[in-house]
C-alpha cells in the first residue's frame, strides 16, 4: 500500500526523468539536422568518383581489376555499422538482426564493427571480430573510418575473403530507418554516366587511374553508410525520447489520480473519526 | 577573359569552389599548370601543393593525393583525406585490429558482466513497475 508521500516522491522522480527525455529529444533534433547536412556535403565527392569510374570502365572494358571480378564466395567479411550509444529504440537491434541472419549461413564470415553497440554484441556472441572502430562521435572524418575499411580490404586483397558486405541503417525519414545490406567488394559498377568525359587524356594510363580510384570508391561507400547511420541514430533517438516523454506524462497522470484518491480517503477517514468522536461525547 | 571554375572536393565536403585564372596541381607525372581551355585531362595527384590564382591573388592548399579532372571551363580536384598517407593509415588499421582483439580477449570480465548487470537492473525495474501498478490498483 503506497503512502501519499511515496506517491508524491514517485511523481517528482518521473517528472525529472521526463525533463531529461525532453532535453534529449531536442538535442537529437538539432544533431539530426547537422548529420543530414554532413550527408549532403559528402555527396559531391562520391558522385564525382562514380562519374569518373563509369567513364573509365567504358574506356577499358577489357581490364578486369580484382575489385570488379566476382569470385565464388568461400569466405565473407561483414562491416557492421551501429551507434556508439543506446536509447535509440530498435535501431541497432534491427541492424544486428540482419547482420546475424546473414552470418548464420554456411559461409564463414568475419566481422568488422564500426560502433560500440555492434562490437559488444559480436564480442558476446564470440564472433570472429577482426577490426573495430568505436567512439567515432557525431562527426567522424573519412580518416576515422578508413582503418576499418583498410583491414577488410587487406583480407580481400590477400584472398582471405571473397566478398565484403556492409550492414547499416538507411535513413528514409525521421520515423523510418531500415537496416540494409550492401555489397562493397567486388564493386557494383555505378550506372553509366553521360559521355561528357569521352575525350579525356589520362595520366598516367586510364587503368592506373582506375587502380587508384576503386579503393577510394569502396571507402567512400562505407563512409557514406556511417554518415547515414548517424542520421538514423539521431532520428531514432528523437522518436524514442518522444514516446518516453509521452509515457512519462501518462504515468504522472495516473500517479496523480492515485495520490488524490489516497488523500481523499485519508481526509474522509479523519472526518469520520472526528464526527463519531463528537457523537460519542454528545450521546 | 575566360575563367576556370575550380572545385576542391574531399569526402567530407566541398573545401573550395571559386573562379580562377590559373591552377597548378601536383600531378603524379609532374607539376601541372592549367589555364582555361585546357585539353580534358584526368590524372592522379601525388602529395603536394595546389595553387589557385584569381586576379593576381594566389591561394595555396595542401593535398595528400587524389585526382585532378580538367574540363575546358572547369577543374575538379578530388582530394584524399590528409591521413591517407600509407604509414599512418597502416598504423591506424593495426590499432583497429588490436581493438578487436582486445574486445575479444576481454571475455566474461567486462562485457558480459556489464550485460548481466544491465539485464538484472532491467528485471528489477520491471518488477518494481509491476509492484507499483498493483499497489495503485488496490486503491482504485
Amino acid at each position: 500500500m503506497a503512502s501519499l508521500r511515496d506517491l508524491r516522491r514517485r511523481i517528482r522522480s518521473v517528472a525529472n526523468t521526463q525533463k531529461i527525455t525532453k532535453a534529449m529529444e531536442l538535442v537529437s533534433a538539432s544533431k539530426l539536422r547537422r548529420a543530414q547536412e554532413r550527408m549532403e556535403s559528402a555527396r559531391p565527392y562520391a558522385e564525382e568518383l562514380a562519374g569518373i569510374m563509369s567513364e573509365l570502365m567504358r574506356r577499358t572494358p577489357e581490364y578486369r581489376h580484382p575489385y570488379l571480378a566476382v569470385r565464388p564466395v568461400q569466405h565473407r567479411c561483414l562491416i557492421l555499422v551501429t551507434s556508439d550509444r543506446g536509447l535509440v529504440g530498435a535501431l541497432n537491434a534491427n541492424s544486428l538482426r540482419l547482420a546475424l541472419q546473414e552470418m548464420s549461413g554456411e559461409t564463414p564470415t568475419a566481422v568488422v564493427t564500426i560502433g560500440r553497440r555492434g562490437r559488444d554484441v559480436m564480442r558476446r556472441l564470440r564472433k570472429p571480430l577482426i577490426a573495430d572502430i568505436s567512439n567515432y562521435g557525431d562527426r567522424p572524418t573519412l580518416a576515422d573510418i578508413l582503418p576499418a575499411v583498410r583491414v577488410a580490404r587487406q583480407q580481400f586483397d590477400e584472398g582471405l575473403v571473397d566478398q565484403i558486405d556492409l550492414v547499416y541503417a538507411r535513413f528514409v525519414s525521421v520515423s523510418r530507418h531500415d537496416p540494409v545490406l550492401q555489397r562493397v567488394l567486388p564493386l557494383e559498377p555505378p550506372a553509366a554516366a553521360p559521355a561528357v568525359r569521352s575525350l579525356f587524356e589520362y595520366e598516367p594510363e586510364a587503368r592506373d587511374v582506375l587502380d587508384a580510384l576503386l579503393p577510394r570508391y569502396a571507402e567512400a561507400q562505407v563512409y557514406r553508410a556511417v554518415l547515414e547511420n548517424i542520421a538514423s541514430e539521431q532520428a531514432a533517438r528523437i522518436v524514442a525520447m518522444h514516446s518516453a516523454s509521452e509515457n512519462a506524462t501518462d504515468l504522472i497522470e495516473s500517479l496523480t489520480l492515485t495520490a488524490n484518491k489516497v488523500r481523499q480517503t485519508t481526509i474522509t477517514t479523519e472526518l469520520m473519526e472526528v464526527v463519531s468522536g463528537a457523537g460519542a461525547l454528545a450521546g | 577573359m575566360a575563367k576556370l571554375h575550380v572545385e576542391l572536393v574531399t569526402a567530407e565536403g566541398r573545401v573550395l569552389s571559386q573562379e580562377a585564372d590559373f591552377v597548378v596541381a601536383p600531378g603524379s607525372a609532374g607539376e601541372l599548370g592549367v589555364l582555361p581551355h585546357h585539353i580534358p585531362l584526368l590524372t592522379t595527384l601525388r602529395p603536394g601543393e595546389v595553387m589557385v590564382r584569381n586576379e593576381g591573388v594566389e591561394e595555396y592548399l595542401f593535398v595528400s593525393g587524389g585526382f585532378l579532372e580538367v574540363l575546358p571551363d572547369r577543374v575538379v580536384i578530388l582530394a584524399d583525406a590528409a591521413e591517407r598517407a600509407d604509414e599512418i593509415d597502416l598504423a591506424r588499421a593495426e590499432a583497429a585490429r588490436r581493438a578487436a582483439e582486445e574486445a575479444l580477449s576481454a571475455r566474461a570480465s567486462d562485457a558480459e558482466a556489464a550485460a548481466k548487470l544491465e539485464r538484472a537492473l532491467y528485471r528489477l525495474r520491471v518488477a518494481e513497475v509491476r509492484r507499483r501498478r498493483r499497489s495503485h490498483e488496490q486503491h482504485l
